[in-house]
């Protein structure tokens, strides 16, 4: 099941905190889950409770980018959770921050 | 990416971290949230937020209020005369007005209601009303008057979606220690003034504000707020510099202290190093239109030009280091052809973050590129340099000729404090070369002496016909020279 995105979209995760925002999407209709339960659109959404899928869990933190194996799809977490984020079925990965020396 | 997005990020990833004011007036991440959805409770009905006045504590506040009230930032400069700042407020209409007290007063002649700032964080509700956070990323953010050192100045337009490329390309989200603090003491009308804001805030680390620069207080409130991290333009480092005169600043807490928005003096810089033993330097380049900083120098960069013998190693430390991974960049000849590693043209540059945008229309290329009108060159490992504004550039006798070497040249002089070289118009050679100097106090070389000390550093068709001396020069608040002043001036004294 797809939903409909674009950058700055805002994601819940039905069954954990796990909150997102799009950074980037390829498409505007992106097959996407947290925790494995499709992602919602709404907070007013959630079902609540805590199951999260097998290989979907373990932590999104707060303040990470999390992105697809082409880099394509990038999402911000903007609120920690179990539910980690997976499109198509693929979890994402944590992207490699590199900050600079602060310059302002 | 919207910036209201960090409002609801830093309430909750810092909630009862100090984001903002001194030691003894702190304002954590949970107290910050409220302030700005209050202060946005206030905005609905205004097409802008204008801000009109030095630096506050709460600065911030205002900024990201408009952010989640989904209208632009309007910084202003309030040190321009009476007429050109109302002119420049008078180009927002409906906005809110927002100025210090000694600038409100200035104000009479404007349509938009004007408050003080004091007033109106004093009168905010206490309880902020729930709204929801804009979510569109391509409205404009901020609105900055370009600083005009060339022509009239132009309003720049940031939408959400630029500052938000810089800010996750070169920034992580709580990445500062809570025990960091920056020492902002470039004007809010600045782009790295509205940078800072942003990077501060999502890393985490606390912002002190100077109201405004004087060397003093700023070593002064260095060391009470125990700052960690500063920013500088190139005149407050000179000043900085002359002030300690010889001695180490003393500012152990002081990690990193990063320089930039124009030219740095060579000597300025290497007596700066010495007074700041601890501190890490990092010198930044970036312009309003390219949402702040594309390139850096870091403090690995500093030391290891400092303690080269390589020639090619040792000038680094006059670059603007490398470009930031998410920025290209292109030097490109007078047919726009990119050029090869050493050679001089146009700075292009390409990235999420260049807006390359004014209020009159987008002047990014069809793919993209934007045209800095900085000319420079790249060295074999990417290093930066810049070389000033193309519209400085000398014309005599067909050849093209960069101010900005002359300049560096006659600044390595040690009897020289400022120096400024521009092209007056010539029957003969189309422009000739004149230089007007500042000599250094208690310090003499008198007009041919200077003239050999450049040929035998340059040569002759790069020595300057004419160098004047003056007791000062024009420049902007924020260091950058008014050479179109000086310009004028000398081809009107010197004809």
């Amino acid at each position: 099941m797809s939903i409909t995105v674009k950058a700055g979209s805002r994601l819940y995760g039905a069954t954990s905190t796990t909150e997102l925002i799009v950074v980037k999407t390829p498409h505007a209709e992106l097959e996407l889950t947290i925790g494995g339960h499709p992602a919602l659109l709404s907070a007013a959404e959630r079902t609540g409770g805590t199951d999260v899928a097998d290989g979907h869990g373990g932590g999104a933190a707060m303040g990470k980018r999390y992105v697809d194996e082409a880099g394509s799809v990038e999402l911000l977490c903007t609120k920690a959770g179990e539910g980690v984020p997976a499109v198509a079925g693929e979890v994402l990965q944590l992207k490699d921050a590199k900050p600079l020396p602060a310059s302002d | 990416m919207h910036l209201a997005s960090l409002v609801e990020m830093v309430e909750s990833g810092f909630d009862e971290r100090v984001l903002l004011g001194s030691v003894a007036e702190p304002v954590t991440g949970a107290q910050f949230g409220q302030l700005v959805r209050a202060g946005a409770s206030t905005l609905p009905g205004y097409t802008s937020l204008v801000y009109a006045g030095e630096n506050h504590p709460l600065l911030p506040v205002a900024l990201f209020s408009a952010a989640w009230a989904g209208i632009p930032f309007v910084p202003v400069n309030y040190r321009l005369e009476d007429a050109h700042l109302i002119s420049l407020i008078n180009r927002q209409p409906g906005a809110l007005v927002l100025a210090d007290e000694h600038t409100a007063a200035r104000l009479g002649g404007i349509k938009e209601p004007v408050q003080l700032f004091d007033e109106w964080l004093a009168n905010l509700p206490a309880e902020a009303p729930a709204s929801e956070p804009p979510f569109d990323d391509d409205e404009v953010a901020v609105v900055l008057y370009t600083s005009g050192t060339t022509s009239e100045p132009k309003a720049a337009l940031l939408r959400h979606r630029h500052l938000m490329a810089y800010l996750l390309g070169t920034v992580e989200f709580g990445g500062a220690g809570d025990d960091e603090a920056v020492l902002v003491s470039v004007p809010p009308y600045h782009v790295a003034g509205v940078a800072n804001m942003l990077s501060n805030t999502f890393s985490g680390r606390r912002l002190v504000y100077l109201r405004h620069f004087d060397p003093a207080t700023w070593l002064g409130t260095v060391r009470t707020e125990g700052v960690t991290h500063a920013m500088v333009v190139p005149t407050m480092l000179a000043r900085i510099v002359e002030a300690l005169d010889g001695a180490e600043a003393g500012v152990a807490s002081l990690r990193s202290l990063s320089y930039g928005g124009s030219k740095v003096s060579e000597r300025v810089l290497t007596t700066a190093l010495l007074a700041f033993p601890t501190t890490g330097f990092v010198n930044a380049y970036g312009l309003t239109e390219t949402a702040s900083t594309i390139a850096v120098l870091g403090p690995d960069d500093h030391r290891a030009a400092i303690s080269s013998d390589d020639p090619a190693v040792k000038r680094r430390l006059s670059s603007a280091g490398q470009v930031l991974p998410t920025i290209e960049v292109e030097i490109r000849d007078d047919m726009e052809q990119p050029v090869a590693a050493g050679e001089t043209g146009m700075i292009y540059l390409r990235g999420e973050q260049i807006s390359g945008e004014y209020a009159s229309g987008s002047v990014l290329d069809a793919d993209g590129w934007f045209c800095t009108r900085d000319r420079g060159s790249l060295d074999s490992e990417g290093y930066l340099f810049i070389e000033g504004r193309a519209d400085d550039t000398i014309i005599r006798g067909g050849e093209n000729i960069a101010p900005a070497e002359i300049e560096t040249v006659l600044l390595a002089h040690p009897a020289v404090q400022e120096a400024c070289v521009v092209g007056i118009p010539d029957d003969v050679w189309g422009q000739r070369i004149v230089s007007a100097v500042v000599l250094r106090v208690g310090q003499s070389v008198d007009e041919e002496a200077l003239r050999d000390y450049v040929r035998h550093e340059l040569r002759g068709s790069k020595t300057p016909d004419t160098i004047v001396f003056r007791d000062s020069l024009p420049h902007t608040d924020t260091g950058k020279m008014l050479r179109r002043v000086v310009l004028t001036e000398l081809t009107q004294s010197l004809s």
